[in-house]
Order: C-alpha cells, then structure tokens, then sequence
C-alpha cells in the first residue's frame, strides 16, 4: 500500500461460535477508491488481511441476493452499497437482523426456506394445458399484476427491517407473503384457496403491523408492504366468506 | 462421516441442475433424488443471465433458421445431430417454464414475445425483461419445491466423485455450516455446475463460477473438450466485468468509438443503418464484435478510462420509457455503478470474458464416458456451441438438455444395481483425510488471494480475444508455476463452521486444474475459429487439419495430454462464416449452389 493510498477503516462484527462466547468487532483499515463497493471492500479484508472472516456473495450484481448485510444499521446488499457514500468515515458492517447468526457475517436463513417451501410457490392451474398446446395466454395487464411480486430475489433485507419478524421470528413475513401473492394473482394459477389458509393463520399477515420499512430497504422494488395489505384485505374478505362457502371462498 | 443413500445425485442446483432433478422426479417418482449445491439454489449463476432464451416462434422462422444460425455462428465445430436435436426441443422447454409459471413478456395479444439476438436470423429470443436467467431460476427453483423426491442438500460443496468397478457411485460433499462430510451414493451422477469464467481477471461471472463440476470428471479421467474457446462478451462494466445485455443492441443500441463512429461497419459488419438489422453490425455473434474492440484499441479510437480502453454502448435514442420497461436491470446498474443514465449518456464499455463454451465430454444423451455420469449446462460439452456461442442459446441448453441429463440418469439408475455401501465409505473416508489435510497442514506460505490474481492475469494475458504462441507458452508455463506454488498454499483458518477460506483453497485448485486445460488447448489449436483467434502465422480456419474437438486428458502432476475428436457434420458443409452484406450474399449463393 502506497502512502498516498487513500484508506477507508471498515468495522466488522465478528462472531466465531467455535471460539466466541459472543459477537465483538474488529476494524481493518481498506485501500479506498471511489468505485469500490462494501463488498469489495470485505472481499479486500478476506483476500489481505484475515482470511478467516466468513460471508456470503457471488453475483456483484444486485441480483443472486447472497450478500445483504447491516450496513451503518440498515439492511443492504453490500454489492450496490459504495464506500464513496461513507468515506472518509468508518462504515460498520453486521450480519443482518434478526436472524441468528452463524459465521461473522452469515446467517442462518433455513426458516426462511421453509417459509418459502410452505407456500406452494408454483403455478397450481387453473386448468390444464398441454405443451402442444402452446403457451397459456396472458396480457401485458395480467403480467403486470404479479411481475413486480416475481422480482424478488430472497435476499431478506426486509426481514431485517421486519420489527415483528425481530419479535416473532415465525411470522412469514414480507418476502414469502409477496411470494405468496405473486402466485395467487398470476392468471395461470388457481391455487389461491390451498394458499389462503396459511394467511389466515396464527403467523400470517395479521401480524404486520404496517411499519413498511421492508418496502423501503427493498433493493427491488418489490414493495412487499402491499402485497402484505393486500392480503389483509382478502384474508378480511375470506374470512367473511368462509361463512357461505364450503372452503375458503376465494376462487 | 454421514451417509445418505440416493439413486440419482444431482451436483449444481442452477438451471441446469434443476431441470434435471425435476426431470428425474417426472420420470420416475420412485427414484431417490440428492440435489447438492454449494449455494441455495436460487443463487446460482444462471440468475445473472439477462437477455433471454432462443425458441423458434414465429411462423417466419423455422428449424433449420436456427441450426444455420447455430453452426454458422459455432464457425462449424457442432455437432450437428445434437444442434438438430436442440433446436427441435427448445420452443417445447420454454414452452413447458410458461407452464411452470416463468413471467415472459408479452405481446398485447397475450402471447410470449421474442426479441433479437447477436447471429439470430429472426427474432426468437423469449425474454422477461432483461432479468431472463433470474426467472427462469427462480421458476425452476420453485417447481421444484413440488416434487418430494427431490432432497437438497444446500450448501454442500462437492469434493470429489465416488468411482468404484468402473462406474461412478456417489459423490463427497462438506457440509458448509458444520465443515461435516456427507458421502452421497447414487448410481447415477449429473454434474451441473457450470462455467470457468473466473479463472480470468475480467469476468462477467459471479463468484462462485469456478469449474469445480468440470476439474472433478476431469480428474477421473474423462477428457475437457474444445476448452480453448472461452467467449469474450463485448459489452461489459470496465473494472467489474459485469454485464449490459446483448438485448440492449437487439433492443436497437449501437456501439460506437471515442468519434461516435459506428466502427462494426469497418469489420464485415455493414452495413450501418438506423436500426441494426439482424446479423448486422451490433446483431453480429460475440466473438466478432469483440474481436472488433481489440482492432478499435490498436488503432487509438477507444477511449480512456480507469479501468482500460471502452467504447460507448449508445442506447439514448431508444428513449428512457422503453428502456426502463425491456431494460429495467441495465438501466439501474448503469445508473447505480456507474453514475451514468443511460437514457441521456451512452455506457462505457469493454469486452469481459463471460463462458466457456467447452467442458465435460458427453455424448448427445449428455453421456460421459465414464460409466454412470452425466453432465448438462456450462459444465459440459455436449457440442452445441462450437467454436464460439449464440447469445440465448445457453438458457436453452439448460432446459434441454438438463432434461435429457435427467432422464438418462434416471434410466441408468433404473438399469444398474446399488454399489457395496462398505467399499465406496472407505474410498469417501480418504477423500475426508485428504481434503482435511489440505486445512490441517501447517507452515504453508502462499497466499489463496495472490495465486488465484496471478492465475486470472496470466489467463487474460495469454488466452485473451487475440492469441500469440509465446505469451500462451508464457500462460502454461505460469500455470505449471501456481501448481507448484499452491502445494504450499496457506489456509490459516483450521475451524469447521464455515470456513469459507478452505473453500477457496479447494475452488483454487479446481480452477488450476481447467485453466490450465485451456491453455494446452489453446497453443496447440494451430489456426483461427470462432472465439481462438491468433496473430502468429494462423490467422485462418484450417479445416484440413483442425475441424476437430480437442480434448485435454488430466494428466496428474504434469500438463494435460492433448488430442483430437471428430466433429460430427450432417446436413452443413464447412463455409465462409460471414454476417452483414457479405453474409446475405455468402446465404444466396448456398441457396443456389444447393439448388
């Protein structure tokens, strides 16, 4: 390193479970230039200065959803965040919120997985349709209606926004509800009523409180609040129904 | 030591490794499926792929468009059979992911839209928006969540194959959170890990893009083939690498030079008209327009930046509405790390390199030679891509032959009877002891970091767009070097909970192992064809002597030994590879002369 280097001090939580009784932070002192981004500033540390710090990434590009991280406090993917935007301050990186921690800055997200398993996410049809068939048909406007829901990439940033996800951690919560959505609104599908009972149930949407932080950490604009709240008003609705239909009601 | 006992492994969990575990799973509901990935499926590479997958669609294209497209663009080195088969087979795969709920953009009618691609003839490129490969993976990631038979095995990395009686039977694997070893048996084997690409410095790939699938069936002796063609992509993040989608040119971009000068018109492109016409100028195949940079830089019209030479990736006339509806991931990545709108700048950009379009020998069932294995995707060569790659060719290969993969493993599974539990344990508890040594070893002093960044340099230095004997004798040399060099390797984390430095050691000698096969393919490959172009006395095609896979055998402790396949031809005779005017001209004459 050069003295005319610029150098930018990131200070990361550390938490070993083989050796740490609990989570303490260290702080490197990383080459700094202005196209860098947290990540790469990590990857600098792991490379150079201490191979045995643990965390997730792969794409660089906003869109594989490995490498969300605390950043300064708030839930974002550490590829699209830029150390330009702290420097010459120290920035802080942690694991994400309320999840448990593994590995410095890994978490374990398997009760996300199974969340996200326990909502059916594929196409249950409406009706059947043979490949020889051709494809279903689907309008721009019914594209429109679940696409952005679809664009999730399970990076759980807003979980870790989630304040009743920090309180509850089996509430299901902003990412599998979109995901939720996403199919129940696609044209396709018709599996809605299977989907609803698990809404309806003691960790489905009713536990948001409206907070709608996750919205805004979103690196992808899928604005989970809404499909939360639309889902509070069918899950409203459904309830009502289910008095005069056999089953859910929903259609 | 955990045992599980399955009838098919499956090793990769992208596209690819996906479509085959469902494939398995529709065969045969009986069948025990393992899918093993080093990551949660869904972070898998195919996720960054952009710009979509080729189908034919419209009634004025047909089958044989796209097997001349494909061959032509592969200048030759398909195989033909298997061209004919995937491009009969597609439409039906992309067709089966709109079943399966994949968000393809639309026509107003409703019906799925295709765009235009670099080489295509006709627009058949399916497309949803530009975040194609991240549907399509999400689509089969969730599918797949249907079937009970498939059990993952998510973040398990994969060490070694079992092969036992001549035929392999399982697989080793870490448990990434614990650092525990798992033995997989399965009489049937899929390897599904896709591409190299990070064994170069400038790269489109994500991290975890490092051959491991390819350095392991190469080890057990199953030879690498056609590994010197490595496809630079044109259109990349300087510094980065990382990707602008062919589609912002077949959405109508153009590349232009530091005079705004539109220079493919220069290179047999041509001709320059407002809207590039398909297999013209910016609709050219990669491994042209690439090699059009490099010409551009020697004659001082690129432009300077700090991360090398660029050229501009003009999209400002497309207007920002349409490039925030067909480009919505371009436009935040241009404007999020690079600062640039491209709705009012055009993108700086310089070629990367972005796939391997060979890898692991296997017959059109995606068959290895080795008895059991199986290989589908990047990872593999099953000979559709040639010399050189069609954009959108790839996410179609995932789908069909990730299917056949599946479906032949399945039968042979079916075909062939369990191995002896006690024999394959005992060969999986020395691959443990070996792959643990590598961390408990003490007194080590090379660097992980600094081995692979030397790796990537002498690959880019000597295996780039344009090729020269003594800088690629330099690579090989280099990479004889590392080898050596990493025997001394230092891994100074010794713990099991995710020690992910162990993991680069392991990664970085799989890395070793395929690049160094590209290398000693690449100096004895005495011509010029599709992505390997030299400057050094072969700057032509030589049929006579080089229509021909190369294949690299693993040889242990030395470089691989080299030899040649036959290329299978079956309805397109060898000819002129030309696009542009010239290519319409060089497609007339064809006509008659076949009439």
């Amino acid at each position: 390193m050069s003295e005319m280097q610029k150098t930018i001090e990131i200070e990361v939580l550390r938490y070993h479970p083989e050796k740490d009784r609990e989570p303490h932070r260290q702080v490197f002192e990383v080459p700094f230039t202005d196209d860098m981004s947290v990540l790469q500033g990590v990857q600098y540390i792991k490379d150079y200065l201490d191979g045995s710090l643990s965390f997730r990434w792969s794409c660089r590009m906003a869109i594989c959803g490995s490498c969300g991280m605390m950043i300064n406090g708030i839930p974002s993917l550490s590829c699209q965040t830029f150390l330009r935007d702290y420097y010459p301050a120290r920035v802080r990186v942690e694991a994400l919120a309320h999840f448990p921690i593994e590995r410095d800055l890994v978490i374990n997200m398997e009760g996300f997985i199974e969340k996200l398993e326990s909502i059916q996410p594929y196409i249950i049809p409406k009706e059947e349709r043979t490949l020889a068939q051709g494809e279903y048909l689907q309008t721009p406007e019914q594209l429109n209606a679940y696409e952005q829901f679809s664009s999730c990439i399970n990076c759980l940033l807003c979980y870790a926004a989630c304040p009743q996800f920090g309180l509850n951690s089996s509430f299901i919560g902003p990412a599998a509800t979109a995901l939720l959505h996403r199919y129940n609104v696609d044209s396709r599908d018709g599996g809605k009523a299977e989907r609803m009972e698990l809404i309806n149930s003691e960790e489905g949407v009713f536990n948001c409180t409206a907070v709608g932080y996750c919205s805004e950490v979103c690196p992808k604009h899928v604005d989970p609040a809404n499909a939360v709240n639309q889902n509070k008003t069918n899950s409203a609705a459904d309830y009502f129904l289910r008095f005069l239909a056999p089953k859910g009601g929903a259609k | 030591m955990e045992i599980y006992k399955a009838d098919v492994v499956i090793v990769g969990g992208g596209g690819a490794g996906l479509r085959a575990a469902i494939a398995v799973a529709e065969a045969d509901p009986a069948l025990r499926i393992a899918l093993v990935s080093k990551v949660y499926p869904m972070r898998s590479h195919t996720v960054a792929a952009e710009g979509g997958s080729a189908g034919v669609k419209q009634a004025s294209d047909s089958l044989e468009y796209h097997f001349n497209d494909t061959v032509h663009g592969g200048d030759w080195l398909c195989e033909q059979d298997v061209v004919e088969y995937f491009v009969a087979h597609c439409t039906e795969e992309l067709t089966q992911l709109e079943h399966w709920g994949c968000p393809w953009s639309r026509t107003p009618d409703g019906h799925v839209n295709v765009r235009a691609f670099g080489g295509m003839k006709i627009e058949r490129t399916w497309f949803a928006a530009d975040k194609t490969g991240f549907h399509m993976l999400h689509t089969l990631f969730q599918t797949s969540i249907k079937y009970p038979s498939i059990k993952r095995f998510d973040e398990h990395f994969c060490v070694d194959l079992i092969v036992e009686d001549g035929r392999v039977q399982g697989v080793v694997a870490i448990e990434i959170a614990s650092g525990e070893f798992t033995l997989v048996e399965a009489r049937s084997v899929v390897i599904a890990t896709g591409g190299a690409g990070r064994v170069f410095r400038e790269n489109t790939n994500g991290g975890v893009v490092t051959g491991d699938g390819m350095a392991l069936a190469y080890r057990h002796g199953v030879p690498l083939r056609d590994m010197e063609f490595v496809q630079y992509h044109p259109t990349c993040m300087p510094g980065t690498g990382l990707l602008f989608t062919e589609a912002c040119r077949g959405e109508g971009g153009f590349l232009v030079n530091k005079d705004g000068y539109r220079y493919l018109q220069d290179y047999g492109l041509g001709p320059a008209e407002p809207t590039p016409r398909n297999k013209a100028m910016e609709l050219g195949p990669r491994d042209r327009l690439s090699q059009a940079f490099w010409y551009e830089q020697q004659k001082g019209r690129t432009i300077e930046g700090p991360h090398g030479s660029v050229v501009h990736l003009d999209l400002r006339h497309l207007g920002e509405q349409k490039l925030r509806e067909r480009l919505p991931q371009i436009y935040e990545l241009a404007e999020q790390f690079m600062g640039v709108d491209p709705a009012h700048a055009p993108i700086p950009v310089r070629p990367a390199v972005h796939y391997t379009m060979g890898g692991i020998l296997v017959d059109g069932r995606c068959a290895a030679p080795l008895p059991g294995l199986y290989a589908a995707g990047e990872c593999s060569s099953v000979g559709i891509h040639g010399a050189n790659r069609l954009g959108s060719n790839s996410l179609s290969e995932l789908l069909v032959f990730g299917k056949v993969a599946g479906v032949e493993a399945a039968r042979h599974a079916r075909s062939v009877p369990a191995g002896d539990s006690a024999r394959l344990l005992k060969q999986a508890q020395a691959v443990e002891q070996r792959v643990q040594g590598l961390k408990t070893k003490s007194g080590g002093s090379e660097r992980i970091a600094t081995l692979r960044k030397e790796m990537a340099q002498t690959m880019e230095d000597g295996c780039g767009i344009y090729r020269l004997a003594d800088t690629m004798q330099k690579t090989c040399d280099k990479l004889d070097e590392l080898k050596d060099r990493f025997r001394n390797v230092n891994v100074e984390d010794k713990s099991s909970v995710w020690n992910t430095e162990w993991l680069l050691a392991i990664e970085l000698e799989y890395q070793l192992d395929v690049a160094q096969s590209m290398a000693c393919s690449a100096i004895k490959r005495r011509e010029s064809r599709g992505a390997h172009q030299r400057l050094d006395g072969f700057e032509q095609r030589d049929d006579v002597n080089f229509l021909a896979h190369s294949q690299a055998h693993y040889v242990a402790g030395g470089p691989p030994r080299i030899d040649y396949g036959p290329v299978r031809i079956t309805k397109s005779q060898p000819g002129t590879r030309a696009y542009g005017a010239a290519g319409e001209k060089a497609e007339q004459e064809r006509k008659a002369s076949n009439v």
